[in-house]
């Protein structure tokens, strides 16, 4: 059989996604549909009986104190890290845009944090923020704040490692505002300076307005990755007796707590749950946010 | 703008880039500190020795943890760059019933988080009897729906006439896309490698999850697993954190148009 041009462009295209198609069946789609049925079932490594207990999981998850605790420091992580940083990136971005010379140099410093290993960062930290011999308690010494137990701390240890959340990802952010803002013409900023706009009205009614599209985007990611933070808590409040939840589980997070369910107790059924619930969030998150912000500045 | 204006805009970026790369400094500092000097708060060493470093790479596996590190991230990217680009292209490029469906279908699982996924995997990795070797720690990153999806926006540029003037040479369609498209999207190319050899060089979830052999540690569990036990002797520690931090610093300095540039092309291509 002789295949007409078309037929030959449609055989190739099927051989050259066959491999990966088939990749993304078995690694991707197959074990999300895998997690929703373990989600239903009484699942643990350990013993042989796997029933299938239906929502048992769920109703047992919203009876979990830990789990409400972890639902919670996972609030306060996105609402501690996503707001400063994109805060703090956006101040970087137009102080960047406004000088004429060094904006590459600066650019890169800011940008070093981003791509060096978490788990290396997270251990500096942990040495910065030590209660006897840190630096950062040093430094508070010389301005004669008294001494902080930061990582010993149930209500300190958490915003540390939301500092170096912040500290890690302001690279990013500034670098894709940066990219943004570069896009805004300045014929805009010369005719409302000629109209007599103030600097201040100028950053209302035109950067924010231009700057949406790289809003959205930056918010929406920004929550999701914070959402679903784990290497940071795991390295930066590793306790003495190998709970990284940080003292008294005030550092632990969704994604912690389901490795010490999964992987620590072996109840997968259970940490499936979790993730399922954790995948709806996500999901609804994005959706709400994409809404809710378009809408705001699409008249 | 005023003199006084940009005077200040530079002190300001100065004394917060100075802040920014602290951090690296002190950590660098304290690995070439020893004994109680550590607790000398001064950045730049008294006596600088290099003893820890010695001590470190004598006494631990760390110059295996980053053999296995690089090894996975050099399978995973050059995998990723393979099968993305080639799938990139086949989306924009070329036609076939169920081509629509079929990428939907990719890209929907940009949504499914890993932490979802590192169950089944585990799984999978038991039944099979794949624990405990490189294909257990590589095997999910092999392709990525993103790299797709980038792919296939670069392609799409790629004027068809090109593309013709190849089938009218006679170049079959792997021959098309190797030799006249790929050819054209060299600058992708390299952030992409560059960013899937990043992301693996520092993932940690599923390698935490998935080793359980020392030797088969890559760097940053090895590192985790390491400080833990080193606790309180942050010397080495420090040394620990700066054999694996300097090594992605270098790749950052060498890269690093690249790099920014290729977070321009993914940033704002929505």
């Amino acid at each position: 059989m002789k295949l007409s041009i078309k037929g030959k462009q449609a055989m190739w295209a099927y051989i050259f996604i066959a491999a990966p198609l088939l990749f993304f069946l078995c690694i991707r789609i197959a074990p999300t549909l895998y997690t929703f049925n373990l989600s239903l079932h009484q699942w643990n490594v350990l013993s042989p009986d796997k029933p299938f207990v239906f929502l048992q999981n769920f109703t047992d998850l919203f009876q979990d104190d830990v789990f409400w605790t972890v639902a919670r420091n996972t609030a306060v992580y996105v609402i501690g890290s996503v707001p400063v940083g994109l805060l703090i990136s956006l101040i970087i971005a137009l102080m960047l845009n406004s000088i004429k010379k060094g904006e590459s140099f600066y650019r890169m410093l800011v940008f070093v944090p981003y791509v060096t290993p978490i788990v290396a960062i997270a251990w500096v930290w942990r040495w910065m923020f030590m209660k006897q011999g840190g630096i950062v308690n040093h430094v508070l010494g010389l301005f004669g704040i008294p001494q902080q137990p930061f990582l010993d701390s149930t209500t300190q240890a958490i915003f540390v490692v939301i500092s170096n959340i912040v500290w890690q990802n302001l690279g990013f952010y500034t670098v894709i505002f940066l990219a943004g803002l570069k896009q805004i013409s300045k014929t805009y900023y010369e005719a409302a300076s000629i109209d007599g706009a103030s600097p201040w009205q100028q950053f209302k009614k035109i950067t924010i307005p231009l700057l949406n599209s790289t809003l959205v985007y930056l918010i929406v990611m920004a929550t999701i990755q914070t959402l679903q933070v784990f290497t940071q808590v795991y390295n930066i409040t590793a306790g003495g007796q190998g709970n990284p939840g940080g003292p008294l589980n005030s550092t632990l997070s969704i994604v912690l707590y389901v490795y010490q369910l999964g992987f620590k107790s072996y109840n997968m059924g259970y940490a499936s749950a979790v993730t399922v619930v954790l995948f709806v969030i996500i999901l609804l998150i994005t959706l709400l946010q994409l809404k809710f912000l378009t809408k705001k500045y699409d008249s | 703008m005023s003199k006084l204006k940009t005077c200040i805009l530079h002190t300001v970026l100065t004394i917060g880039g100075l802040l920014i790369i602290f951090p690296f400094l002190w950590m660098i500092a304290t690995s070439l500190k020893t004994g109680i000097d550590i607790y000398n708060l001064s950045l730049i060493p008294k006596n600088p020795t290099i003893k820890s470093y010695l001590q470190v790479l004598q006494s631990t596996n760390f110059l295996i943890w980053f053999k296995n590190s690089l090894v996975v991230a050099a399978i995973t990217t050059a995998s990723v760059l393979f099968f993305d680009t080639l799938v990139g292209y086949t989306f924009a490029k070329l036609d076939f019933k169920g081509k629509n469906f079929l990428f939907v279908l990719v890209l929907s699982t940009l949504m499914i988080p890993t932490e979802m996924l590192v169950i089944p995997w585990y799984v999978m990795t038991n039944t099979f009897g794949w624990a405990n070797s490189y294909w257990s720690l590589l095997f999910p990153g092999l392709t990525s729906a993103f790299g797709i999806f980038l792919m296939k926006q670069f392609f799409e540029a790629v004027p068809n006439d090109l593309l013709e003037a190849g089938r009218i040479d006679g170049l079959n369609e792997f021959g098309i896309f190797l030799r006249a498209a790929v050819p054209l999207i060299k600058p992708a190319l390299a952030a992409l490698g560059i960013f899937t050899f990043l992301g693996n060089w520092n993932a940690f979830l599923w390698p935490v999850i998935v080793v359980d052999q020392p030797e088969l540690y890559t760097l940053p569990v090895g590192l985790a697993q390491f400080s833990g036990e080193s606790y309180n002797q942050w010397d080495l520690v420090m040394t620990g954190a700066s054999i694996a931090t300097i090594p992605v610093l270098i790749i950052f300095f060498i890269f690093q148009r690249q790099i920014i540039e290729g977070i321009h092309l993914t940033g704002i291509k929505e």
